[in-house]
């Protein structure tokens, strides 16, 4: 007997996904979507809504494991994407993965891996770049940046941002999901918590000192001859100019206030 | 002279040089240090040339003794001069570090005085940097060719990579165009770090504490287009180098006309070789990444690689006997060698066949660029629907495929007003 389709409402959350899982699988529902109670549309098939437990979410993380090693790295990053209706994506990757086991991982052509798979790719991809183009402002001692990224990269940034400054305070703001990865010295001492309003003091003359400094490296190092705008915004796309030192005008702020991209060579 | 002055020149100066990679070391912080390298590398900005900058490239010293005719820097070039102290290019480095603008140093030099006074003036730098500021990111120092090799051993204890930089391809074009360097001493220097990374790699493998010499490898660079060298000499001397001296990158770069000497191109109206530089590049990917020789891509017959199209497809159109290649039997050499196949494709090709048969949508999915691909490959015996070219079309459909990419001049938007005179 097919399963009932139901309409799923959960607190936007990972666990609270999960949960929405263990919850289907015991009452033979399939979601056909997954609302948040911010979500005003009604829906025409009967809601469900999912209480988050922690238990039960956790007992459907560990099963994860039964998908191999690429497959689970597709259940658990798929979340952070940014692929539009995400939830259910993963939804039918996880009912696939429980039916093929560790062969999901190479089950490539399938349309539903290929989607997730894209998707986990781009988030992976805008995390590599955002650790190159991320720029942190020296304030007080305390090192702060702020990135937009169209994934959820934090997650991704921590364990490399951490391994890379264990000795340094810094602060790293996510505009997008409004939230910031938090670290101190010390082992463990990190954290990424929701943050509503992000604003910082000026920058000091050492800071700026710095920033003209290497604006005047950047642009020394172009060799006139090999111009080629068009390679490096094939390597750098104008979205991430924004944020970058070298592309800025000195503000004297903390960092720099952007609604405008700047408008570089055409 | 201001930091900032310095930091112009030096720059300047070392623009030049084309190895500008971080790749090859993973290694994470210790706490009390700050530093951390990744083995894919990190590209931190792209220029407005389009090449990516990873590591702070300057030169220790812009002041030098030889008189190359080709470097910006020679002896009798009339530019200005300036030399870093080893402190403020530490602490210039440790500033952008902790930004996260770089990804650690590129520190070459000129020769100042002697090559081992030079060698000791970045080995002060690179032992403050390390020791004093306990930096644990990328270094890449340039071996200076006809130091003491005792020298060029401590700076690679404290380097990750190194390179030794073989300048031109021939040593009848060294002899001409940098009469003080000599072939030999390009090659003792590389030989000797190479005996040097791989004595280490059994020391660390003994002990692990053992100290590491040059552990990301070592690299060099080759200037292409100043002297008259085909591409099938430097595609040989390229794989003689990945094979004698284990290698892990050999750069070219398209001769920049910095120089008005008589033995040197023209400058004026001078266009680098910037798309034979492309060539070679991925030439130098066929030999490093898709188990090639040079022998194979270039011959007698035909010592330069054809402008028009990658030197693959022109392997493939010499070799037709050799395909279609069968997607669900061929084993990864054969794949490799089809065009429009790379070497994370062919993986993938080979991870999914174990699931089900492979079809030409399902190479779509997996990102296989079927333009190319397509006259080479059959799926479960079939070549793709609807396709039917001969020998002379395939040419020309692989040149087609290609040819928007090279349209050399930019359009122009039409002045209404053209400039009077």
């Amino acid at each position: 007997m097919p399963w009932t389709q139901i309409s799923c409402q959960y607190d936007g959350t990972y666990p609270g996904f999960l949960s929405c899982v263990f919850d289907c699988y015991v009452n033979k529902e399939e979601p056909v979507e997954f609302r948040t109670p911010d979500d005003t549309c009604c829906s025409l098939y009967p809601l469900r809504t999912v209480v988050t437990d922690q238990e039960h979410a956790k007992r459907v993380y560990r099963s994860f494991a039964k998908f191999g090693a690429e497959g689970q790295r597709l259940a658990v990053r798929a979340f952070l994407t940014c692929l539009p209706d995400k939830e259910l994506w993963l939804w039918r990757l996880i009912r696939l993965g429980y039916q093929l086991g560790p062969k999901i991982g190479q089950n490539l052509t399938d349309p539903v891996v290929d989607k997730v798979r894209k998707a986990v790719w781009h988030l992976e991809h805008e995390a590599h770049q955002y650790k190159g183009f991320t720029r942190f402002s020296e304030l007080d001692g305390v090192l702060a940046g702020e990135i937009e990224p169209k994934n959820r990269v934090l997650p991704l940034l921590r364990a490399h941002f951490c391994g890379r400054y264990p000795q340094e305070s810094f602060v790293l703001h996510d505009r997008t999901h409004r939230e910031a990865l938090f670290h101190q010295p010390g082992a463990g001492n990190c954290a990424i918590l929701p943050v509503e309003d992000f604003s910082l003091g000026p920058a000091g003359a050492e800071e700026l000192a710095c920033r003209k400094l290497w604006r005047a490296f950047y642009d020394t190092i172009a060799i006139e001859g090999r111009y080629n705008p068009k390679c490096r915004m094939t390597n750098m796309p104008k979205r991430y100019w924004a944020m970058m030192t070298e592309f800025q005008e000195d503000y004297g702020a903390a960092l720099p206030e952007v609604h405008t991209l700047p408008s570089g060579p055409q | 002279m201001e930091l900032l002055d310095k930091l112009n020149i030096l720059a300047d100066a070392a623009k030049y040089d084309a190895a500008c990679t971080s790749s090859g070391l993973d290694r994470s912080a210790r706490p009390g240090t700050i530093g951390s390298t990744m083995m894919a590398g990190c590209c931190h900005s792209f220029s407005a040339d389009g090449r990516c900058v990873t590591l702070l490239k300057v030169l220790q010293t812009n002041f030098c003794v030889y008189d190359c005719q080709y470097c910006v820097n020679r002896r009798s070039n009339d530019v200005p001069r300036a030399a870093f102290t080893p402190e403020e290019l530490c602490e210039l480095t440790m500033s952008f570090y902790r930004r996260n603008y770089i990804e650690g140093l590129f520190l070459s030099s000129a020769v100042i005085q002697s090559p081992d006074y030079t060698t000791e003036l970045m080995i002060r730098t690179l032992r403050i940097l390390r020791e004093v500021h306990r930096f644990g990111g990328y270094v890449h120092a340039k071996a200076i060719p006809g130091a003491d090799p005792l020298l060029t051993r401590r700076l690679g204890l404290l380097a990750d990579r190194m390179s030794v930089n073989i300048e031109l391809p021939s040593s009848p074009s060294l002899a001409l165009l940098a009469p003080d360097k000599k072939k030999e001493a390009i090659l003792t220097p590389m030989a000797q770090i190479r005996d040097g990374i791989s004595e280490s790699k059994r020391e660390v493998a003994v002990y692990r504490h053992a100290p590491r010499f040059a552990p990301a490898g070592q690299s060099t660079q080759m200037i292409v287009g100043a002297t008259p060298e085909s591409d099938k000499h430097i595609l040989t001397l390229t794989q003689a180098l990945y094979d004698r001296y284990q290698l892990k990158r050999v750069f070219y770069s398209a001769y920049m006309p910095v120089s008005s000497s008589p033995l040197l191109p023209v400058a004026e109206n001078f266009k680098p070789p910037l798309l034979r530089e492309h060539r070679l590049y991925q030439a130098d990917w066929l030999l490093r990444y898709y188990h090639f020789r040079a022998e194979e891509i270039l011959d007698e017959d035909q010592p330069d690689l054809d402008p028009r199209m990658d030197p693959k497809c022109c392997w493939a159109l010499r070799h037709l006997e050799f395909f279609p290649v069968e997607v669900n039997r061929a084993d990864y050499e054969s794949l490799l060698r089809v065009p429009g196949l790379g070497v994370r494709s062919a993986r993938r090709i080979l991870r999914a066949r174990r699931v089900g048969p492979l079809n030409f949508e399902g190479l779509k999915r997996l990102g296989v660029v079927l333009k190319r691909a397509q006259y080479f490959l059959t799926c479960s015996g079939r070549m793709m629907a609807g396709l039917r070219v001969s020998e002379d079309g395939l040419l020309r459909h692989l040149v087609a495929l290609e040819a928007p990419a090279l349209a050399e001049p930019m359009p122009e938007q039409l002045s209404l007003f053209g400039d009077a005179g």
